[in-house]
């Protein structure tokens, strides 16, 4: 436990300080949501209108660019190799980099949320369903992006394959997690279904992802 | 299964113990790739001969079948539409047997398997599309629509392609088959959960404006037709695969006749450059030997 405490102090630091580049994913988020009216227009009603998807694109894909970090830095400086041989369970240790991931890369992401929702013109019931959405999804995000940020660093290839290959893996969170804000927005629906797939959803991963990623970095870095 | 016989074991044992050995000797047997390309040069003309067959009868009936009440000559497209539907989930199941052979019992032939059947399961998921995007036109009036079926179809589609671009993007091909096989069954877990989201989107936005296939029984004159047709793809499906695996093999023994090639010219011209560069050296040293 210790170890995995460690680990995770350790990465939450080294994600924070120059040259980690956590926070670089705020900026594209913002730049992102920015970009939009540009694309669609200063129509407020219409940003309204699209403003839970925007977030959620923009927070989708910046979680996706700061992926390719996750294993990368560790591989290169060789730390990498030390947490294979030690004698923590590969797959806890996964699991423990991605939480520091999701805490240095993601949870950022949902506290800009609201000052986000204010250029869209989100009222604040919609800001706080999204970025309640947003709180439940991303870690589901994280942890099936490791799968991607394993392959890619047993491949030592990046970027572009890795985003071709999580994408689609990441359409189930996407659908729940605009339906729920939606719900929670307009109706029909109630916002507790989707909600609890969401969380469904992010469970699953907490088991899959880890495997996965574990399975990959054995197999591949032998 | 001749030669598990021949090298089979001859003692007194269960006959349930004997036929699990027999299977794992014919398994065993079947991982040199030699023996495998010998059996394949064995079947593959029967097979494709059966495929043309069946594949012939199948296009016969679908010919003769009469017309949809409904839909008219259209409801045809069927025949061709759901035996690809059906192999573009098939072959995704083929690739993660394969790929639990790559990663737990690190069978030879096994990531050759997986890697040949990529490329062919694309195949089918993209006639699947197109044949279900030309069967839409006369139905709902539009090429596309964003139907569930048809967008967990392309979604798969562009899983298989990603797929792929794993396969090319790494050289080493041992390396590639690790990384695709945890893909692969990543995957297999997923495309349940992405399908069963995409329905739920799909009802979410668009409540029953599509037809919906498959709610009455299929009558006899379409099923007939449609079950030949769905054994003549399957068949095609392993014929493409043998011909495709015995290619992939045969590649990799080139890629691996080229590199040894390419080793042997280079340590021939390193050892030609250290020969020049003792000699220089020798020719260099004798003045400074002569002035001192």
């Amino acid at each position: 436990m210790t170890a995995l405490g460690a680990l995770i102090r350790r990465d939450i630091r080294i994600a924070l300080r120059v040259g980690g580049g956590a926070l670089i994913g705020v900026l594209f988020f913002l730049t992102v949501v920015v970009l939009m009216p540009f694309a669609v227009g200063p129509d407020l009603a219409l940003l309204t209108r699209l403003g839970p998807a925007i977030l959620w694109l923009g927070a989708l894909l910046a979680s996706l660019l700061t992926l390719d970090r996750l294993f990368m830095a560790d591989h290169e400086d060789g730390s990498l190799d030390l947490i294979l041989t030690s004698r923590t369970p590969l797959e806890l240790t996964c699991a423990a980099k991605a939480l520091a991931h999701w805490i240095a890369a993601g949870l950022p992401l949902v506290i800009a949320t609201p000052a986000l929702g204010l250029l869209l013109n989100l009222d604040m019931v919609a800001t706080g369903a999204v970025a309640l959405t947003l709180l439940a999804g991303t870690p589901a995000l994280t942890f099936t992006g490791m799968i991607g940020a394993a392959l890619a660093v047993t491949l030592h290839r990046g970027g572009l394959l890795l985003a071709v290959l999580v994408l689609p893996l990441s359409i189930p969170v996407l659908i729940f997690g605009v339906a729920a804000s939606q719900a929670a927005i307009t109706g029909p629906l109630t916002f507790g279904a989707p909600f609890s797939i969401l969380c469904a959803l992010s469970l699953v991963s907490f088991v899959i992802g880890p495997f996965a990623a574990a399975a990959s970095l054995r197999h591949g870095l032998d | 299964m001749l030669i598990a016989c021949r090298t089979g074991y001859h003692y007194k044992a269960h006959d349930h113990y004997q036929g699990a050995m027999k299977l794992i000797d014919t398994l065993t047997d079947l991982a040199n790739p030699s023996r495998f390309l010998a059996l394949t040069t064995r079947v593959l003309p029967w097979l494709a001969a059966l495929t043309a067959v069946v594949l012939a009868i199948g296009l016969y009936q679908s010919a003769l079948a009469p017309d949809d009440y409904q839909q008219g000559a259209t409801v045809k497209i069927m025949f061709i539409h759901v035996p690809n539907a059906w192999l573009s989930m098939f072959v995704w199941g083929v690739m993660s047997i394969a790929s639990l052979g790559t990663l737990v019992w690190r069978h030879p032939l096994a990531d050759v398997a997986a890697k040949s059947a990529a490329p062919i399961g694309a195949a089918f998921t993209f006639l699947a599309l197109v044949t279900g995007s030309l069967w839409g036109r006369p139905m709902w009036g539009t090429y596309w629509e964003w139907d569930a079926r048809l967008t967990s179809v392309l979604i798969l589609f562009l899983m298989y392609l990603g797929l792929i671009a794993l396969w090319r993007a790494v050289e080493d091909p041992s390396r590639a088959a690790r990384a695709a096989a945890v893909l692969t069954l990543v995957g297999a877990l997923n495309l349940p959960i992405i399908k069963f989201s995409v329905d739920w989107w799909n009802t979410l936005h668009q409540p029953a404006s599509v037809m919906r296939m498959g709610g009455p029984a299929l009558d006899r004159a379409f099923l007939i037709p449609l079950l030949v047709m769905a054994i003549g793809f399957s068949l095609l499906f392993v014929t493409l695969h043998l011909a495709a695996m015995r290619n992939e093999i045969l590649r990799r023994r080139v890629r691996s006749l080229q590199m040894m090639q390419a080793s042997q010219t280079s340590e021939a011209s390193q050892a030609g450059a250290v020969a020049n560069d003792s000699m220089r050296d020798q020719g260099a040293l004798k003045p400074t030997i002569g002035t001192a």
